[in-house]
């Protein structure tokens, strides 16, 4: 049987991009996940900024790894093909309270060495961004904030490492971790047992589960729940910065952001819960979310909501990122801690990871072979009228427009299905490829991608998920059969 | 690039589409040409199985797709082109051409004389009325379930609420319960009916299905599928009543809550929408705020029956095919269509008076629902035409004749009023 160097639990931004990471070196890494797709919890509903970490609390780990990840995206960006624009955010003072509160956070900014930031005037920030609050008071640009597509960049970081020979287990779940001598030896899964010398817990929500099977839990993991309203693309309101609330003693205020995409997003709620899968939107954190940000961006109206979503961002208590070897379990080593920031220190904490490994005795030898680039899926609707028709000469399945809001060809659908780590469910195409984020909502495409996942993947329509196992969309035939 | 030249180009196959481009090619044009995203001709119709269809034009009841059939069987003989499996994605209104992709040509670039919008609706979704609780399989649009089921041949769930009144809920209803499936309720957020009486009748009561207006859907429970949903007792200003909430187990929650026409391509052609019909702004002849592009069927307003949307279609066609032969039309005077109380929109939205005088049809919505009423249109204060009605309901299209003698009469704007309300 053959043993791993290193097994990655979770398959959420952190993990494949540990994994992206390690795909440098000459060494037999797995990744592990209990759903069906990579992103599957925290980081498919993430925010998508890229944070410079100007608010995080000076001298922790988190401040650390926020700030050295920021400048990193530009390249990764490039390398992996993910949409990424630094668009900039203004923290918008909009009452005289949080006006007096600019100078502090500003010297904030500084303690955490992030200095390129201006105070503004009223006048400035309106000039920034016309469709901030006339009731603005000042506020504090921050250039390099920016925003990414977080579904394509969890998928590129897993991609590329599997290009560079990382092997996946997805709709694997971990059930116990067997030491030998005090040092990590196997994985058990629900489909069998992994050899390995080095296990990483990057479970994010689910980290303290992880921990317990090798008794080093000594932090408890529950959900913070963030629940967004995406908007319409075309509201004459649509923003060009991230509008970032001022947190006061009594809120922290909601965000405006724009997105790769070009669908604002507006929210998020905070809410602590225990249930690890409660992803239900509510009434009450919808209405709290307008009324809140309707003080930065005073025209957000519901009626021009696409949709609503929520994430769960893991909270551990006692909170702060905790990125360490065990020093009682030989092989063992814990991500946890990494919350909503975690998307964007995903890049630096790759490295910081590594460097824990080698601590540990796992020897790094350059692959020689190590292809940075990852080429995405054909973007069919930026191609000009020459090179579209060229492409459905050369493949007809490009001529056949399936999502008629986001314009997805079949050709596409098909790449999406056929690459490394193929999608299998709706869900993985849309994340993939954004059919049935459009204002149709896949009204018109979902029949048509339920046929071309199930000719693709020689399975009946009927085993087609919307997300995982249990989650099929038909039920059977008609009564007249198919 | 396939590149190409027509008289008339139609976007779009179903009822809408295939009336204009017969009427196109009627009145003497040489070359007219439909443009479908589908695999075949008819849109919606073909998944339309169910009777109800053209009672008002052919005086018999048909299915939706033998409705369709009457007219797709003259597309052939009267040699109007079709390219299927077509999707149009951008029009060009200043060089009049537009851009269409398909498996075997590629990038098609197809010029026009007149061009006719008659790419219909689509429904609304979940996240446009923000439906809070999870986001599990299960969901789906009352139509999309209609193609899963009357096209594919499957099956999308074993027990259904339904949510909305709308027609193609109330027969979804009915084509569950016949295909083996429990529908436990239809609940209706408005204090009335949204589709058809006769609907409600034919596909609720006589499967005894419970109907519940002025309730709505608070809550959908289910991490994987659906597995209940939360339904509460509205107030008059549509707001959930506390303590009314009931769950009913289900496994597929179905939406026919409003139709929306579909006007991205409109958009990109730069023509002017109506910000109530959510369809471009039109007058008698059915021309748009761009000339040489006309509008039909449910990309226009939302209609319950296809038969009016062929009687529209038909004006609209005829006229591009005039256009595109040279035929103009100058108008002497426009006159704005302006809704009166109780009403919500009217199309056409002006009226332009010319040489050539026709009988006029002017369609539109009430507000609200209302028994014993007249019905006016008026200008500058003298009444044009009036019209009597049992009862009316916002539901249910309403349509009045302006009669070619009185179009001279006309001012700059006319109104339509419900008035007299008798109690």
């Amino acid at each position: 049987m053959e043993i791993m160097d290193v097994v990655i639990i979770g398959a959420g931004a952190v993990g494949t991009a540990i994994a992206r990471e390690l795909s440098k070196y000459e060494l037999n890494v797995l990744v592990v996940d209990k759903n069906e797709d990579v992103g599957g919890d925290a980081s498919k509903s993430n925010s998508g900024i890229i944070h410079t970490g100007y608010d995080a609390t000076p001298g922790t780990l988190e401040s650390r790894l926020v700030v050295a990840a920021n400048p990193m995206y530009d390249k990764l960006a490039r390398e992996l093909d993910v949409p990424f624009t630094r668009c900039g955010a203004i923290l918008t003072a909009v009452s005289q309270e949080e006006y007096e509160l600019l100078p502090e956070l500003f010297r904030k900014s500084h303690e955490n060495g992030v200095y390129d930031v201006e105070m503004l005037t009223a006048e400035q920030a309106k000039s920034l961004e016309p469709q901030i609050s006339p009731e603005v008071k000042g506020g504090i640009y921050i250039p390099r904030e920016g925003i990414i597509d977080p579904f394509t960049l969890v998928v590129a970081y897993a991609e590329n490492a599997a290009m560079n020979g990382v092997k996946f287990m997805l709709s694997t779940k971990v059930i116990d971790i067997h030491l030998e001598d005090g040092r990590v030896s196997r994985v058990v899964t629900d489909i069998g047992e992994i050899l390995t010398r080095f296990v990483i817990n990057a479970a994010g929500l689910y980290t303290d589960e992880i921990a317990k099977m090798v008794n080093q839990c000594d932090f408890t993991v529950h959900p913070r729940k963030g629940q967004f309203y995406i908007m319409e693309k075309d509201i004459p309101y649509n923003i060009e910065k991230i509008l970032l609330p001022v947190p006061t003693k009594h809120s922290k205020g909601k965000l405006a952001s724009p997105t790769v995409h070009g669908n604002m997003l507006i929210g998020p709620t905070a809410e602590d819960l225990e249930d690890k899968e409660d992803y239900a939107v509510t009434a009450e954190g919808l209405e709290e979310i307008i009324e809140s940000v309707r003080r930065l961006l005073p025209a957000a109206s519901p009626k021009d909501s696409i949709t609503q979503y929520c994430g769960l961002r893991p909270t551990k208590t006692p909170e702060g990122y905790k990125i360490e070897a065990s020093e009682e379990v030989q092989g063992y080593i814990g991500v946890t801690g990494v919350r909503s920031t975690g998307v964007t220190a995903s890049a630096s904490i790759a490295g910081y990871v590594v460097d824990i490994l080698a601590d540990e005795g796992l020897e790094l030898k350059p692959k020689v072979s190590f292809e940075p680039y990852r080429i995405g899926i054909t973007k069919f609707n930026e191609l000009s009228w020459k090179e579209k028709d060229e492409l459905i000469r050369q493949n007809p399945f490009y001529g056949h427009v399936v999502c008629r809001c986001e314009t997805v060809t079949e050709g596409q659908i098909i790449e999406a299905i056929q690459r490394p780590i193929g999608a299998r469910s709706l869900d993985a195409i849309k994340r993939r490829l954004r059919p049935g984020t459009g204002r149709c909502q896949g009204g018109f495409c979902s029949p048509r991608i339920v046929e071309i996942l199930a000719r693709e993947l020689n399975v009946p329509a009927e085993t087609i998920t919307k997300h995982r196992k249990g989650s099929e969309i038909l039920t059977g035939p008609n009564r007249l059969g198919v | 690039m396939f590149e190409t030249n027509y008289d008339v180009v139609i976007i779009g196959a179903g009822p809408a589409g295939l009336a204009a481009a017969i009427e196109a090619k009627k009145v003497g044009t040489q070359k007219v040409l439909i443009v479908e995203r589908d695999h075949a001709l008819g849109g919606i119709l073909q998944q339309c199985i169910h009777p109800g269809f053209g009672l008002h034009i052919f005086n018999e009841e048909l299915t939706g797709p033998e409705y369709a059939y009457r007219f797709i069987g003259q597309i052939k003989p009267l040699g109007i082109d079709v390219l299927l499996n077509t999707m149009v994605l951008d029009i060009h209104s200043d060089d009049k051409r537009l851009y269409a992709v398909n498996r075997e040509r590629g990038v098609c670039n197809i010029g026009y004389k007149s061009l006719v919008l008659a790419m219909g609706c689509r429904e609304r979704t979940r996240g446009a009325i923000a439906i809070p609780g999870t986001r599990p399989a299960g969901i789906f649009t009352a139509g999309t379930a209609q193609r899963y089921i009357n096209m594919q041949g499957y099956m999308v769930g074993r027990e259904f609420v339904i949510l909305g009144s709308g027609d193609i809920g109330m027969i979804m209803a009915r084509r569950l319960t016949l295909e083996g499936a429990k529908v436990k309720a239809v609940v209706e957020i408005m204090p009335y009916l949204t589709g058809l009486t006769r609907n409600k009748v034919q596909c609720l009561d006589d499967f005894d299905i419970p109907l519940f207006l002025k309730h709505t859907i608070t809550d959908i429970k289910g991490k994987n599928r659906v597995e209940k949903v939360t339904v509460a007792q509205v107030d008059d200003n549509l707001c959930p009543i506390k303590g009314t909430e009931w769950d009913i187990d289900c496994d597929t929650l179905l939406l026919s809550v409003g139709l929306i026409p579909e006007n991205e391509l409109s958009k990109k052609a730069q023509v002017k929408l109506d910000p109530i019909t959510l369809g471009p702004i039109v007058k008698q002849r059915m021309e748009t705020s761009i000339k040489n592009i006309y509008a039909c069927g449910n990309v226009l307003h939302v209609n319950d029956l296809a038969d009016n949307v062929t009687v529209e279609s038909q004006i609209a066609g005829m006229y591009a095919g005039l256009n595109a032969l040279g035929k103009e039309f100058k108008p002497r005077k426009v006159t704005e269509c302006i809704p009166g109380e109780y009403i919500r929109y009217i199309v056409p939205q002006k009226l332009e008076v010319t040489e050539d005088r026709q009988d006029i049809s002017l369609y539109f919505r009430v507000k609200e629902p209302a028994r014993n009423v007249t019905l006016e249109i008026s200008s500058k204060g003298e009444t044009i035409a009036r019209a009597r009605r049992q009862k009316i309901n916002p539901g249910e299209m309403e349509k009045m004749k302006i009669k070619a003698d009185a179009i001279d009469k006309l001012g700059d704007e006319l109104i339509v009023s419900v008035a007299e309300v008798k109690s």
